[in-house]
């Protein structure tokens, strides 16, 4: 970073800073009912509470822990699926179009149909995430496969490779910046559902301390949650991020 | 292209015959699963007694304000980050602070600040709609000509007639493309929310068909929301298509 880089960071931390004291004047005036909104200074001290007595870590490992499962297994199944589909023009012809129609479906609509079928339970949850996140990630599997250069299929076949082997070293590489795209993507649905899940049936995770919090007009309790989501938000987005300039970085190199 | 969409068509069939045919063979008596021409008469039933008709009709209302509120403080501030580089670095860290935060974790404050109905609703869609139109538009708008903006500089044009003459024309096609990802996230939005608590729209109509064992009639939904998500996105790429054609896909997919 050079100076000027530098010197705008700060300024930007300036003006981040200015509406956070904003923030803390229209709640010491009570411009608006502390029920509402408590300062930044009973926010932070509810976060440093939460933290000391363990209670924000383990709500806040929940949510992880439900995020990251439904995440992976949406991966693995997602990359998976979208190899087999997008790996053969007939399962293509036969079977995108389907998935091209689903795609649209708000899949937080399927949650009624999983708490039938599942209950209130731990496994709801995980299917629902799972469920959720799957689209971007097999979707943009299959519009990878489907993009890869023709010229490396000639080759593939005239090396008489099998489909696992054209599968493994030839599609899964060139599509792999569409599939982390799809993953980045469905990082966000995931933290979403995971806290819509916790919510409705009341799992252990942030989703349900913020409605508690609500409920009990805890509002600092509240407020600390809501910072404490966008946090997780933010920090496995730019950990993705760092993971997909890693993994891609040979493409770069390439080019 | 014919055989193409006919072919597409076959595998939906096939899965419905068989859960039909499946159905009626084990005489199904499920919580969570109804056989195909049950949902069918369900979802008759509800256009009957009109119930689903006020849902959509409550679900859409506060998707669209939000989507309209959303869109256009979205657009308003993209469009000054766009023409201020100054602006936009300064706003740089305040608004990464806040766009991570997904928009349903504002629920319950949305919730004790204005209890149920619609107006809690349409915040936070429109939280959720204001990102993808701030970010696209922004960059919609540095990627005007220069030459543009040269003119307009040249014909003295005053701040307002700029942003009114030349900047908003110049990128409307891929504001366009913005307005119709937010769409999709604002009838998104709208059902999770309904789902997760407001007693209002297609999501409270699906939960209390769940809650009521009725699994026709909760599929009835899901097949409605569907129908919409559907028929929504087809919409707007056909009216992106007519406006704009093929001006409004330089900015598809960045």
């Amino acid at each position: 970073m050079n100076r000027a880089a530098i010197i705008w960071r700060v300024a930007s931390f300036a003006v981040a800073a200015g509406f956070v004291a904003i923030w803390q004047l229209i709640a010491n005036l009570k411009l608006v009912s502390p029920v509402f909104l408590p300062g930044p200074d009973r926010a932070w001290a509810a976060l440093m509470r939460g933290f000391s007595s363990g209670d924000l870590w383990s709500k806040l490992a929940g949510t992880l822990e439900h995020m990251a499962y439904g995440w992976l297994a949406a991966s693995i199944a997602g990359i998976a699926i979208g190899a087999i589909i997008g790996s053969s023009s007939r399962m293509r012809t036969y079977v995108a179009p389907s998935l091209e129609f689903l795609r649209p479906l708000p899949v937080s609509a399927i949650i009624p149909v999983a708490i039938a079928m599942l209950g209130l339970t731990q496994a709801m949850a995980l299917f629902v995430i799972a469920f959720g996140a799957i689209w971007p990630i097999m979707l943009a599997t299959i519009h990878g496969f489907a993009a890869v250069e023709p010229r490396l299929y000639e080759v593939a076949r005239s090396l008489q490779m099998s489909r696992l082997a054209v599968i493994f070293k030839i599609a899964l590489p060139s599509a792999s910046p569409d599939i982390l795209a799809g993953m980045r993507l469905s990082l966000t649905v995931a933290l979403i559902l995971s806290v819509v899940c916790e919510i409705l049936a009341g799992l252990d995770g942030l989703g349900h301390w913020v409605l508690l919090s609500a409920r009990a007009f805890r509002s600092a309790d509240l407020f600390a949650g809501v910072i404490l989501l966008g946090l997780t938000g933010y920090v496995t987005s730019v950990a993705m991020s760092l993971a997909e300039h890693r993994l891609l970085a040979w493409q770069a190199a390439q080019r | 292209m014919r055989a193409n969409s006919a072919k597409a068509l076959v595998l939906p069939l096939a899965v419905l015959v068989a859960f039909e045919v499946w159905a009626r063979a084990t005489h199904l008596q499920s919580d969570s699963l109804a056989p195909p021409s049950e949902i069918v008469m369900a979802l008759f039933g509800a256009f009957a007694d009109l119930s689903i008709l006020a849902a959509t009709r409550d679900t859409l209302f506060s998707a669209f304000a939000g989507l309209a509120i959303g869109t256009a403080i979205g657009l308003a501030f993209g469009i000054a980050f766009g023409i201020s580089d100054t602006l936009d670095r300064l706003m740089e860290v305040t608004v990464e602070a806040i766009r991570p935060i997904p928009s349903i974790a504002l629920l319950p404050i949305a919730l004790i600040a204005l209890g149920f109905g619609h107006r809690m609703e349409i915040v936070i869609v429109a939280f959720a709609c204001v990102w993808p139109v701030l970010i696209l538009s922004r960059a919609a708008v540095r990627s005007i000509e220069p030459r543009l903006m040269e003119v307009a500089r040249a014909l003295r044009l005053p701040p307002a007639q700029r942003v009114w003459k030349i900047i908003i024309p110049a990128a409307l096609p891929r504001i366009f493309v913005a307005f119709r990802l937010s769409a999709g996230i604002a009838l998104i939005v709208a059902v999770t929310v309904e789902i997760a608590i407001n007693p209002l729209g297609l999501g409270a109509g699906i939960m209390l068909a769940q809650q009521a064992l009725r699994p026709d009639l909760m599929l009835a939904y899901l097949v409605w929301i569907g129908v919409i998500g559907y028929a929504l996105n087809i919409l707007l790429v056909v009216a992106q298509n007519r406006l704009f054609g093929r001006a409004a896909l330089s900015g598809d997919g960045q």
